[in-house]
């Protein structure tokens, strides 16, 4: 017998507002089912509702063939849920958590050597059996979530957003293990913000607005797009300022940048002239591509949101022409017997975009909180605009702006107090002061949200009033923090088009991403691993170093990936010699 | 930089006031532990019962147990043959005081020799018990006075009479109402400051703060200046209280009293903002204002006279803001206290305050570099 998932009319709401809408759905063992769409749109609560932890309004779930209301203890018991951020206990050991979930799922005392060392063997994570799960990268926290998610031998599996968070190497250990689950018969449902992940289940449920906009095959939804994708290959100059100037041309949809190429697609069949013309003025050569899923995925939900960055537009362009704008040398910290950042010097020049990628744990956030002046470096020193943040005045740092993973804005303030609060410690004032405000607000549509708390506002408007706080002292350099986690790629698209545009008006970006496709993005990308910066190229030539005879054209993710990977064995032999 | 402090004070006060958890914590629970606290920890001893284990046949043993009988505190008064039976009734928390006449009690009074009275108290009770034992030993002081006066061969003792100042007549409230007003005035900003730079931290928004142009002093400043602001609004309210609730004569200066109170929010201000300096989450900095608010209290003067205090104890009820605090306000309330009694409580407290506050400035720059 076969296990499955099936949704029937299912409806729920929160305080009047519908969640989800008359949902009809069957999620299959052996199959991953990738449960996609924007911020907002259901999917935490439909995965809530599957595990059995709310009850639907309407309708009726059944979980291997138990009802979620009326034998909810069954449900429990046959399924493993893995929310957004696992509970897990930071101050047990691996070990001790494993034990903790083996009670609590009442898991008989002679199966549990044999689960544990199964599961531990399983995840990889033998050897940190005695670690504080509080010490575990954020990948590694992931898979003893995983774990203890499976302990209990559950038929069906469900991951809300597992891969959030975590660099693509972890990703791709975490699909591995999963995929292998699925194999075994499991329902497996796994809710992602990243494209490519959805590209690789088996069937993909799209809900848009508490509605299923598109359920089936990945593959049959990209195939919607045959003729439409197009790929604008070896652009000369500035990509980016290409990629602004295509999406603003009649018939495009939606664009990317892809190493020295720009991905594009087209509302209709045949590029338009314009377009031609475009692409011939970029020296590039326009040619029809296979579609892939994110292709559809932004098409589906009305395309991407084109490459005018208004605020960009009004801003003046920036002053201070030095050459380099942010510096560091011989940078090092140490935590104890731990190095988190080993050695590492590189400069950013002025108007150019830095990506910081490395693994979970590799010391990018230390390396980044040197830069900006919050951590003190065992050695080594951080300049910004040539002066070392930490003992600066208060005026140099009027120069960065900065914006973290979390956005940072006061949830008990009114997004107006936020932007009066931001725009006041800036030293802005008087009618300038009122101004800038005025200007974020319109610039970011902020207005209907004016009186509302940042915590209650849609994830992509959080990011715009954040940006929005960074920008409005008319910062040099900005220091991004990981700012798309967990955002979606429409959102994504919005937020890098603003920083392409400022970008152009000379302002610097040091910026850390797990999302690969951000890395193209950037000018130059810096690869830190085990606390060495291990590469520091464009993007293409990082790409281009990993090429082999096997693998002629690789992706930012297999480059990533690569020389990780080759480090870390190098690390290897070193440590046995 | 004076607009940078502005919007930093603006900022604290929209979150303190927004949030209705920290306002129901901060201002109603100091309201309620005012009522509370007045009523329940009464100092006052009432229905007192006491065993008799009367040896003695005289007239004197009945003398004092007819006074003792018609004592104010005293509730029932009930012979009990033995020592044994009294012991047992003890052991149930029948009696709390037991009174033994010898056998020769009223023999010895009549020779004019001294007679001793002998009483046992439950120690598990041990205030009520010390208060009784006074009230008896004043109604025994009585007796001796009354029968020294009747026997004409004996020189009149010179009796002492007892008279109060400031609390003619020893009116408990008089005396616990502005000690708990000041111990409230403690709570308000201590725990408000305590818990603003932990949030911040938990919020991720303080490393916004410290890339900001925003100085770890200003920082400090602008937190301070709210939880002042709050300090003198609980403060206020429970004076208000105080007199118009408890009727508790005000005779002080006004004026002089909120100066007092300045120096003591900026103190208790200073050790909030110390704490959440070192604190990287709000469950440590609760954890961390737990740890100081009992010794604070404790060692105030306000349970136990700083006095009976062993000697080390006292010295740290020399740094005690609340100890200080307390003395202003009973002072204030009770003894018309001028400035120059203000000023000499409220120097230490001056000296407080500049400590913690440039102590929580450094922490900040410190965990900064």
């Amino acid at each position: 017998m076969t296990v499955s998932v099936s949704v029937a009319d299912l409806s729920k709401s929160f305080a009047q507002v519908p969640a989800l809408k008359a949902i009809n759905t069957l999620f299959a063992g052996g199959q991953i089912t990738g449960l996609v769409g924007p911020d907002g749109a259901g999917k935490t609560t439909l995965m809530r509702l599957l595990a059995g932890l709310m009850t639907p309004d309407t309708g009726a779930i059944t979980v291997a063939g138990f009802d979620t209301v009326t034998q909810k203890i069954q449900v429990h018991e046959a399924t493993g849920y893995m929310p957004q951020r696992f509970g897990l206990y930071e101050d047990l050991s691996v070990q001790e958590n494993l034990r903790l979930y083996a009670a609590l799922r009442e898991l008989p005392e002679q199966q549990r050597e044999a689960t544990f060392t199964r599961l531990l063997k399983f995840t990889g994570l033998t050897p940190f059996t005695t670690r504080l799960a509080s010490r575990l990268s954020g990948g590694m926290k992931q898979k003893l979530g995983l774990a203890c998610a499976l302990i209990a031998r559950p038929q069906v599996l469900l991951l809300d957003e597992p891969s959030v968070g975590v660099d693509p190497l972890s990703r791709r250990e975490l699909w591995k293990m999963v995929r292998e689950l699925s194999g075994e018969g499991m329902v497996v449902v796994w809710s992602t913000a990243y494209l490519d992940e959805a590209d690789n289940c088996d069937i993909v449920v799209l809900l848009d607005d508490g509605a299923i906009a598109y359920q089936g095959s990945p593959q049959k939804l990209s195939q919607r797009l045959d003729g439409r994708s197009y790929l604008a290959s070896h652009v000369r100059g500035d990509r980016r300022q290409w990629l602004v100037r295509a999406l603003e041309t009649e018939g495009v949809r939606d664009g990317v940048i892809q190493g020295d190429s720009l991905r594009l697609v087209l509302s209709q069949a045949q590029p338009t002239s314009a377009l031609k013309e475009l692409v011939a003025a970029a020296g590039g050569e326009l040619s029809a591509v296979a579609p892939r899923f994110e292709d559809a995925y932004i098409d589906l939900l009305g395309g991407g949101p084109g490459g005018h960055s208004e605020i960009a537009a009004r801003m003046e362009p920036v002053a201070d022409s030095r050459s380099t704008m942010v510096e560091c040398k011989g940078l090092t910290k140490r935590f104890g017997e731990f190095v988190a950042t080993d050695n590492v010097s590189f400069s950013v020049a002025r108007g150019e975009i830095l990506g910081l990628l490395g693994p979970n744990g590799a010391g990018k956030s230390t390396t980044f909180k040197m830069l900006c002046g919050l951590l003190k470096p065992s050695a080594g020193e951080a300049l910004v605009a040539g002066i070392d943040l930490r003992r600066s005045s208060s005026a140099a740092k009027l120069k960065l702006g900065y914006m973290a993973q979390k956005f940072s804005l006061y949830g008990l303030l009114s997004v107006r107090q936020n932007l009066d609060f931001f725009s006041g410690i800036y030293g802005l004032r008087g009618r300038l002061r009122q101004q800038r405000i005025e200007e974020m607000i319109e610039v970011f549509e902020l207005d209907p949200y004016l009186q509302s708390s940042p915590d209650v506002l849609p994830l992509g408007f959080k990011q715009r009033l954040a940006l929005a706080c960074a920008l409005m002292h008319r910062p040099d350099i900005l220091f991004l923090d990981e700012p798309t986690s967990g955002v979606d790629p429409i959102t994504r698209r919005e937020f890098w088009t603003h920083i392409t545009g400022l970008v152009n008006n000379g302002v610097t970006v040091l910026v850390t991403t797990h999302f690969m496709d951000e890395a193209e993005y950037c000018d130059r990308v810096a690869l830190v691993n085990q606390g060495q910066l291990i590469a520091l190229d464009t993007p293409d030539a990082l790409k281009a170093s990993v090429a082999t005879a096997a693998l002629p054209e690789p992706t930012m993710e297999e480059a990533f990936i690569g020389l990780i990977e080759t480090q870390n064995a190098l690390l290897q032999t070193e440590a046995l010699t | 930089m004076l607009s940078q402090l502005y919007h930093s004070v603006i900022k604290e006060f929209l979150t303190f006031f927004r949030d209705p958890g920290t306002r129901g914590v901060l201002l109603a629970a100091p309201l309620m532990q005012v009522l509370v606290f007045s009523f329940a920890a009464s100092m006052e001893v009432r229905n007192v019962d006491i065993a008799l284990i009367n040896e003695d046949s005289g007239r004197w043993s009945q003398e004092f147990i007819a006074r003792l009988r018609s004592a104010e505190f005293v509730g029932a008064v009930e012979t009990v043959p033995t020592m044994q039976s009294f012991s047992n009734a003890v052991d149930r928390q029948r009696y709390l005081v037991g009174v033994r006449f010898p056998a020769d009690f009223s023999r010895r009074i009549e020779r004019g020799q001294s007679a001793s009275v002998q009483l046992t108290l439950d120690g598990r009770r041990a205030n009520a018990g010390q208060i009784a034992s006074a009230y008896i030993g004043t109604i025994a002081a009585q007796m001796n006075v009354d029968i020294r006066s009747n026997q004409p061969q004996t020189r009149l003792a010179p009796g002492v009479e007892l008279r109060h100042w400031f609390n003619p007549n020893l009116e408990f409230f008089w005396f616990i109402v502005p000690a708990l007003a000041a111990s409230m005035v403690l709570i308000t900003p201590l725990m408000m400051t305590a818990l603003s730079i932990a949030r911040e931290r938990e919020m991720g928004t303080f490393d916004q703060l410290l890339v900001s142009p925003v100085t770890p002093g200003q920082i400090i400043l602008g937190k301070t200046l709210p939880a002042v602001f709050a300090g003198f609004f609980s403060g206020s309210l429970i004076t208000l209280l105080a007199v118009y609730a408890f009727k508790i004569p005000f005779v002080g200066n006004v004026g002089l009293m909120y100066c007092g109170m300045l120096c003591f929010v900026l103190a208790v201000t200073g050790i909030g903002l110390t704490v959440s300096a070192v604190t990287n989450t709000q469950q440590q900095a609760m954890l961390g204002v737990f740890f100081c608010m009992i010794p604070l209290i404790t060692t105030s003067g306000f349970v136990t006279p700083v006095e009976n205090m062993p000697a080390g104890l006292q010295v740290f009820a020399e740094i005690n803001p609340l100890k200080h605090y307390i003395i202003i306000v009973q002072g204030c309330f009770l003894k018309d206290y001028g400035w120059r009694e203000i000023a000499t409580n409220s120097w230490p407290l001056v000296v407080i305050a500049t400590v913690m506050l440039t102590s929580a400035t450094m922490i900040l720059r410190s965990r900064l570099n």
